[in-house]
């Protein structure tokens, strides 16, 4: 995983409540068998005209003009702002996979759905939690700033707008850890490998039927 | 100091490693696997060069892209074949079990771990699919995982993990004739909102929980995740012990004995202290449809469909209207004006023998009406499928003018060929309502599998009970 770095962005607003994964990332896509390759069909129902098909060139379709993402302003966008709940639904990390693809780095909302928010963190996708006004007072200045940027920065933990002012939040210090130093979790777990094996010794001894069953 | 919650037993059992910024190093004992979120997992795997840690803790099965129709050849959509072929390939390079398509055992993944016994109580069970919660009715600790994550455990047998909070929806009362699993959990969401569980493992409990067989609390636990609970649990009780007796990786002999005195131990002792406590009247709840394009926006069928005016939060108001919008109805209407154009009886939450039963006991000696285009059984695994053949549901099905399919997922998410078209309406025992879940622009109405074989043979939204 790439390390995540300071960084300014447009902001492109998703004035919509729970975006589901369905939304970001259609089932027809999910058959592909590789993690790259997603974002032409971020958003792909809200985005085109037409319905699209996995291994379709999407250069060559109808696009929705009235989608945010379709609109020149916000065209280059790496940080998405969001309402409450996004990524509710099902569990694929094609959603994060999709976003980054398309070159989304943060995605800022009141709140994340439990599975989505954690797929982020590993696949170098910051997602931040901000309260409702603030995300309110967000949608107001994007709406009514051409080329509204904001920079994000992951290890003072900060929002900077455009005017020089800080939006703090929170983050879980091993994620944050793990997204700036670029870390690959197997290979934190593994060097537990040890306390692993200890703990699997008690468990053969003390429920023995969950080893060896399936074969 | 208070008692444990049900899921502080099961969280306390599997910490392999406390860590000091409060995640913790989880063990997991079984981890599912199917087609479409294994493939980049595995290909990580070889890429880093890294071996799965335990092989006996993983079954895999495909489900998702698996035709329900005819399958003696090879599966026509060529991305789907391959996606299928490549969960084969990996199966048999890495040694994994896997049921394949054309064993009388594969099915849906949350249908197929039960069955087999593969989930057992106590256990902490992962799977790269987010009605993983499903397991959960036999008070382990499920829930659905990323790509990441499945390379994660298939690695290193372990997660790492943040405590969740905890939440007690108790259900007490009497259900009326009529109202099952699917409607409990259906007026839960609709009370609790699709967000409301988030950050909590929600144990389901009250003596309509009790009163349910184990296959109506799966139905519940499936859907805790559309309330965005990862996990939703039920405790041990007699009945979870029976449900495993003789299951082909159910413990036997003085292993059984053992494990049968620690599953007794699954339960939220008597003063455990919860985070929330929610309570519903379970003789109040009536049938249930959602009308809109979240599982939150339900009404019971004699209800009027609500007024976004109404609505005080304009957030709400603004995805009620966009949900109006999308599915072509209006405020104030009831389901009842509504005609089912497609009829799907399936999916993990609701295609287990007991759900074929309820839906065959409507459908039997009725005809599916011309006012339906297609109204289809897809049992949830091919060991459903012949037990419902053995009881001769299929049978009554067929006659009634439905189709009878082979297990997979099928319309719950559209992947394989079984689609809505653009603007129909759906009676669908699945679990999601999204846009374009079912096929582009279709429209899903989540109901019981009784309720949908009613709006079948009705060709309207009705009230099974009016049909008795
Ligand atoms: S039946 Fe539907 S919800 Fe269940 S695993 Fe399959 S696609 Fe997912």
């Amino acid at each position: 995983m790439e390390k995540f770095v300071k960084f300014d962005g447009i902001v492109a607003p998703l004035d919509r409540a729970n975006v589901d994964t369905d939304l970001i990332i259609p089932k027809q896509f999910l058959k592909s068998i590789k993690r790259t390759g997603f974002g032409p069909n971020l958003f792909d129902e809200l985005r085109y005209l037409d319905e699209g098909q996995p291994g379709q060139d999407c250069s060559q379709r109808p696009l929705n003009p009235e989608f945010v993402l379709n609109k020149p302003r916000y065209k280059g966008a790496s940080v998405l702002l969001a309402r409450r709940n996004f990524g509710c639904g099902s569990s694929r990390e094609h959603a994060p996979w999709a976003l980054t693809d398309f070159g989304f780095k943060t995605v800022l909302a009141p709140s994340f759905a439990d599975i989505f928010f954690n797929n982020s963190f590993k696949n170098g996708l910051l997602p931040i939690v901000l309260s409702e006004e603030t995300i309110d007072e967000l949608f107001r200045a994007v709406e009514a700033n051409e080329g509204y940027q904001l920079t994000v920065d992951l290890a003072s933990q900060q929002i900077i707008k455009p005017d020089g002012s800080t939006i703090a939040f929170e983050v879980d210090p091993f994620r944050k850890h793990c997204l700036l130093e670029g870390l690959d979790d197997i290979g934190l777990t593994l060097q537990d490998a040890e306390l692993i094996k200890e703990y699997e010794a008690k468990r053969r001894e003390t429920a023995p039927w969950l080893f060896d069953a399936i074969k | 100091m208070a008692g444990k919650t049900l899921y502080d037993k099961l969280w306390d059992a599997h910490i392999v490693k406390q860590r000091e910024d409060g995640t913790a190093l989880i063990y997991i004992d079984r981890q599912l696997l199917h087609e479409v979120t294994s493939p980049q997992a595995f290909e990580g795997l070889r890429l880093a060069g890294r071996k799965p840690w335990r092989l006996d803790a993983n079954i895999a099965t495909p489900d998702h892209n698996v035709p329900t129709t005819d399958r003696s050849g090879p599966i026509e959509d060529e991305v789907s074949r391959i996606q299928v072929q490549t969960l084969d390939d990996n199966c048999d390079e890495f040694g994994i079990l896997e049921f394949k398509m054309n064993d009388s055992r594969q099915g849906i993944v949350h249908v197929m771990g039960p069955e087999q016994g593969a989930t057992l109580p106590g256990m902490t069970i992962v799977c790269g699919d987010s009605h993983t919660a499903t397991h959960g009715a036999f008070g382990a600790l499920a829930h659905g995982i990323g790509t990441s994550e499945v390379e994660h455990v298939l690695a290193t047998q372990c997660l790492i993990q943040k405590k969740m909070k905890s939440m007690l929806i108790k259900v007490d009362g009497e259900l009326a004739a009529g109202v099952t699993a699917k409607d409990v959990v259906l007026a839960i969401i609709a009370k609790i909102g699709t967000a409301g569980g988030t950050g909590y493992a929600i144990e389901f409990g009250g003596s309509v929980m009790q009163g349910l067989s184990m296959e109506g609390r799966m139905t519940v636990c499936n859907m805790a995740i559309e309330a965005g609970a990862r996990s939703g649990m039920v405790a041990v009780d007699d009945k979870t012990i029976e449900y495993f007796r003789g299951r082909p990786f159910a413990p036997t002999g003085a292993n059984w004995d053992k494990a049968v005195e620690y599953w007794r131990t699954l339960h939220s002792d008597a003063d455990a202290e919860f985070d929330v406590v929610l309570e519903l009247d379970g003789s109040a709840i009536k049938p249930q449809v959602s009308w809109g394009t979240s599982p939150e926006m339900v009404v019971a069928i004699d209800e009027a469909l609500p007024d976004p005016d109404q609505e005080a939060d304009p957030v709400k108001a603004e995805g009620m209207r966009r949900a109006y919008q999308y599915m072509g109805l209006k405020p104030g209407i009831t389901m009842g004006e509504v005609v089912p154009d497609r009829v799907f009886i399936g999916s993990c939450t609701n295609s287990r023998i007991e759900d074929l039963r309820a839906a065959a006991e409507v459908a039997k000696g009725r005809k599916v009406s011309d006012k339906v285009k297609q109204a289809m059984v897809v049992p949830g695994s091919g060991l459903v499928k012949q037990q419902a053949e053995e009881e001769g549901l299929d049978k009554i099905f067929i006659e009634a003018g439905f189709e009878w399919r082979e297990p997979g997922c099928s319309m719950c998410l559209a992947m394989n060929a079984d689609r809505l078209g653009e603007g129909e309406h759906c009676a669908s025992t699945s679990n999601r309502n999204f846009e374009g879940r079912q096929g582009y622009g279709g429209r899903t109405h989540l109901v019981s599998p009784a309720m949908a074989a009613a709006a079948a043979v009705a060709g309207r939204f009705i009230d099974v009970r009016e049909l008795a």
